[in-house]
């Protein structure tokens, strides 16, 4: 699980984990996002931020194999077929890899949890779609998970609705990682919380990040957040991708209008 | 008994259902043979009781019954409940057929949460009348979704059933409508009857048909077909057990109701399977309160 930070140098020549081409998304006569085209690299985390309404959540569900963009392409290598148009697959073998080998955080924990089942139900649940099938052993895992989201595992059979929300997104976290995923979409993770939770909760999920060296894509209008997990930005503006960099370039030296005015909107305390 | 004898000009609307109907849920029948499993989507009709009380079991048992079947219908294992028994009587007015109580006399036995205690036999047809036939539904609210899950073989989500219940209880608690899976393919919910009866569903003689009418399924399991009941490596399928005999019969390996006799807590246990505990009686056999008034023989019903 510790594995070694992969250096930078490792990320530039590993082979990409995604690849992403031209997606567009057309509501009808109402853009979603226009030619969007990026690479990812295995253990990369990518900030896609911009205001609301600017198509973010629209390219991340594109990404994610839950909506099929209009036109444009979006490849990721599978363990099974390698690099494959996640959309090409058929419906089986893609929710099948959605299941092994991605994981998704959703902004309220609701859409992401089974308000249903138990903490511990949710958290073990991959691990049973996966194949598992002893008690034992993913009550051990989930206890594990639980520990390293910061709660209370005497609380693991508790509904998530007696949680908090922020409890409830560590929840979602653990449940989205347990598996051991190689790429997490995270839609706002911490939207919907108060300052201090926020900061918790970012705290934890850069550390699991930096450790379990996973590729993410998280979608935010927070700076913060972008400027804690992200190694790189992209600011969408109208459904348009207007400047891509790293993400202490983009904040510190922003180039296009639009990302000047973003960095400059945020307030200081 | 024998067979009442039937007019050719009577077979129009023979067995309440019209032709066309019957012919429908005949083809569903099939689907459902040939994908043992698999909840077939059938048309299901208003019948003249209310949903619950058996029309999907009503329905099957309409399109398969002829004038030379002999029918039995249980409820809770009993012969002589009043469920039972206006669908037994229903089915000799409208289908002229013989009607039993003895299991093995019986070519079709409609059955509502039991499996017969004595073995059934290859020509003999078991059908149930099933309330809810998606055993996915109770964590899984969406149609769209389940049907997905069936047809990819997702059956991860039974198990976080089976793990909320080994964490609330310690074990596998549920005692009825226990996940099954079919012939290592299709997860299948055996419809009320208690887990005891699940070995039963396994490699059968005879034919099971689960006839769901408010959900509009039909779902069925072929003869000798592998059924398992799902459970966890450390936490192996068991059924009920009970530390008392049938009070009236003394069976020790039947399946037992509890009957409370009065307010100071004293209770008795007999067979559930009315048609068992009278055959054992008759036999011979005495459990510890054989002669309570539930062991009285209930009056024959009159001919039709």
């Amino acid at each position: 699980m510790n594995a070694p930070l992969p250096n930078n140098l490792a990320k530039m020549q590993a082979a990409p984990l995604l690849r992403v081409d031209n997606v567009t998304k057309w509501y009808g006569q109402i853009l979603g996002c226009r030619d969007v085209s990026f690479e990812m690299r295995p253990g990369e985390v990518l900030g896609i931020v911009g205001e609301s309404g600017s198509g973010k959540t629209t390219l991340l569900n594109c990404i994610s194999g839950r909506l099929a963009p209009t036109s444009g392409s979006v490849e990721f290598d599978t363990a099974r077929f390698g690099l494959t148009d996640v959309y090409a697959l058929n419906e089986p073998d893609r929710r099948r890899m959605q299941r092994e080998e991605w994981g998704f955080v959703h902004q309220n924990p609701r859409d992401g949890l089974r308000m249903r089942a138990s903490g511990g139900a949710n958290v073990a649940e991959p691990l049973m779609n996966l194949g598992g099938r002893h008690y034992g052993k993913m009550r051990q895992a989930t206890v594990e998970w639980l520990e390293r989201v910061e709660l209370d595992t005497r609380r693991i059979d508790d509904k998530p609705r007696r949680f908090s929300g922020g409890m409830q997104q560590r929840i979602q976290v653990a449940r989205n990682l347990i598996h051991g995923p190689r790429l997490v979409f995270m839609d706002e993770p911490t939207g919907g919380l108060d300052v201090s939770v926020q900061a918790r909760l970012l705290d934890l999920l850069r550390e699991l990040v930096r450790d379990l060296g996973l590729a993410v894509i998280v979608v935010t209008h927070d700076m913060a957040v972008a400027r804690l997990m992200a190694d790189r930005l992209m600011v969408m503006k109208g459904g348009e991708v207007v400047e891509t960099g790293l993400t202490d370039q983009v904040l510190d030296d922003p180039q296009h209008p639009y990302s000047q005015l973003l960095v400059s909107s945020v307030l200081q305390i | 008994m024998s067979p009442a004898s039937n007019t050719p000009e009577r077979y129009y609307n023979y067995a309440y259902l019209d032709e066309q109907t019957k012919r429908m849920i005949r083809r569903a029948i099939l689907k459902a043979l040939a994908i043992p499993g698999y909840q077939a989507p059938f048309g299901s009709r208003e019948m003249p009781v209310p949903y619950g009380w058996g029309t999907g079991g009503i329905q099957l048992t309409a399109a398969i019954i002829g004038p030379d079947d002999v029918y039995k219908c249980i409820d809770q294992g009993a012969d002589d409940t009043t469920n039972a028994v206006s669908i037994r009587r229903f089915f000799a007015q409208v289908a002229d057929v013989a009607v039993t109580e003895d299991t093995a006399e019986a070519t079709i036995i409609q059955t509502r949460h039991r499996i017969p205690e004595q073995p059934l036999k290859a020509g003999q047809v078991l059908v149930f009348q099933v309330p809810q036939p998606e055993p996915l539904r109770g964590l899984e609210p969406r149609e769209t979704e389940t049907r997905a899950m069936h047809a990819y073989e997702e059956y991860g989500l039974q198990y976080v059933s089976l793990y909320e219940s080994v964490a609330t209880y310690g074990r596998i608690a549920s005692t009825v409508g226990y996940p099954t899976m079919v012939d290592e393919r299709y997860l299948m919910s055996p419809s009320p009857i208690p887990k005891f009866d699940n070995p039963k569903l396994d490699d059968n003689e005879a034919i099971l048909l689960f006839g769901a009418g408010r959900e509009k399924r039909i779902y069925a399991v072929p003869p000798h077909t592998r059924v398992r009941s799902l459970d966890f490596e450390d936490y192996p399928f068991e059924t009920q057990t009970w530390e008392e005999d049938c009070a009236l019969c003394g069976a020790r390996d039947s399946y037992l109701d509890e009957v409370v006799l009065d307010d100071a807590g004293e209770r008795m246990f007999v067979c559930s399977d009315s048609h068992f505990c009278a055959e054992r009686r008759a036999q011979g056999h005495v459990g510890r309160m054989a002669d309570h008034q539930l062991a009285a023989t209930p009056e024959k019903e009159p001919a039709q």
